[in-house]
């Protein structure tokens, strides 16, 4: 089924990721911070794909933690990766906008603290896995729930508490005062969502022959 | 009285002209609440942002191309590994 699925999704995949720049490009301007805006565009998509990411990866190493299931916690595992990558090109982004919006690369604020640690934890899941030896699998399996868990605290922290990034009031009134920019931010959503599913199916693969090279070891040992 | 009458006739006046005052004085743009599209983009806000947007953009290809690099790196590993592993076992299979 998913080896069925996966050649047409890296074509709509590619296809979208083909026409995105051109979406992005024939886009309104924003009225206030004009060309650089358009880093929005993949910036916010990247958090749309990581929110998806973070939530394969609980459910993974929930199914793992309390059913034993071995697949779930490879396709976790994958998740988790593909989580570090989305949540560092969202980290850089944001900087890139930051630089030019706010005049800082960077600012302590809640919002952006609690994206860095996220980027931690997970970076700390795949340290756990690859140095913590037998055992690590669980131990990882509980850094993915804490993990994910932030995840919503995260989203609402521009809500919560005073800090320079857009509060989550953008994404509301945007489809209402500027249905142009709302569509194209729902395209590179999806576009960036339908990546993570081809790279998610080509980790969980490399994973997937892992396992079956530990079997080839032990029967070979035996 | 006649200053009593002075003063309510005054106040009267006052309280019919304040509403053409008001009006007539600039009113301020209207509240916004997100995002509101421009549609003249001036030529010099064009270029400060350039690299930036530029940056964002090869940014996130470079970190695509190389995390799928990553992968199919890591697969061939895998793979050569299996290949010698079956190559060990078949040659040890024909030699007993």
């Amino acid at each position: 089924m998913v080896r069925k699925l996966f050649t047409p999704l890296v074509v709509l995949t590619a296809a979208m990721f083909a026409y995105a720049p051109i979406a992005i490009a024939n886009a309104p301007y924003e009225s206030t911070m004009l060309l650089v805006q358009k880093i929005f565009y993949f910036h916010l998509a990247t958090w749309m794909a990581l929110a998806v990411a973070v939530s394969v990866c609980a459910v993974g190493s929930a199914m793992y933690l309390f059913k034993g299931h071995e697949g779930a916690d490879r396709v976790a595992f994958a998740a988790a990766e593909l989580a570090v990558v989305y949540c560092t090109f969202g980290l850089i982004s944001g900087s890139l906008w930051g630089r030019k919006a706010w005049g800082v690369w960077w600012q302590w604020d809640a919002k952006l603290t609690m994206a860095f640690m996220l980027e931690m934890i997970f970076l700390g899941y795949l340290i756990v896995r690859k140095y913590g030896g037998p055992g690590s699998e669980k131990l990882s399996a509980a850094m993915g729930i804490f993990g994910a868990a932030t995840a919503p605290f995260i989203y609402k922290s521009a809500d919560w508490w005073r800090t320079i990034h857009p509060q989550t009031s953008v994404m509301k009134t945007l489809g209402k005062n500027a249905p142009p920019m709302w569509n194209v931010v729902w395209f590179c959503g999806t576009a960036f969502v339908l990546l993570f599913l081809v790279l998610l199916a080509l980790r969980v693969g490399l994973e997937e022959r892992r396992a079956e090279l530990d079997r080839l070891y032990l029967e070979a040992e035996a | 009285m006649k200053l009593l009458r002075c003063a309510a006739i005054a106040m009267m006046a006052l309280m019919l002209s304040a509403p053409a005052g008001w009006a007539s004085q600039p009113q301020p743009p209207p509240a916004t609440d997100g995002f509101v599209a421009a549609n003249d983009l001036p030529p010099t806000e064009q270029l400060p942002a350039g690299p930036f947007v530029v940056g964002a953009y090869s940014c996130f290809l470079v970190l695509m191309v190389g995390y799928a690099w990553s992968i199919a790196r890591r697969l061939n590993t895998v793979e050569k590994e299996m290949r010698t592993l079956e190559q060990r076992q078949s040659r040890g299979s024909s030699t007993r």
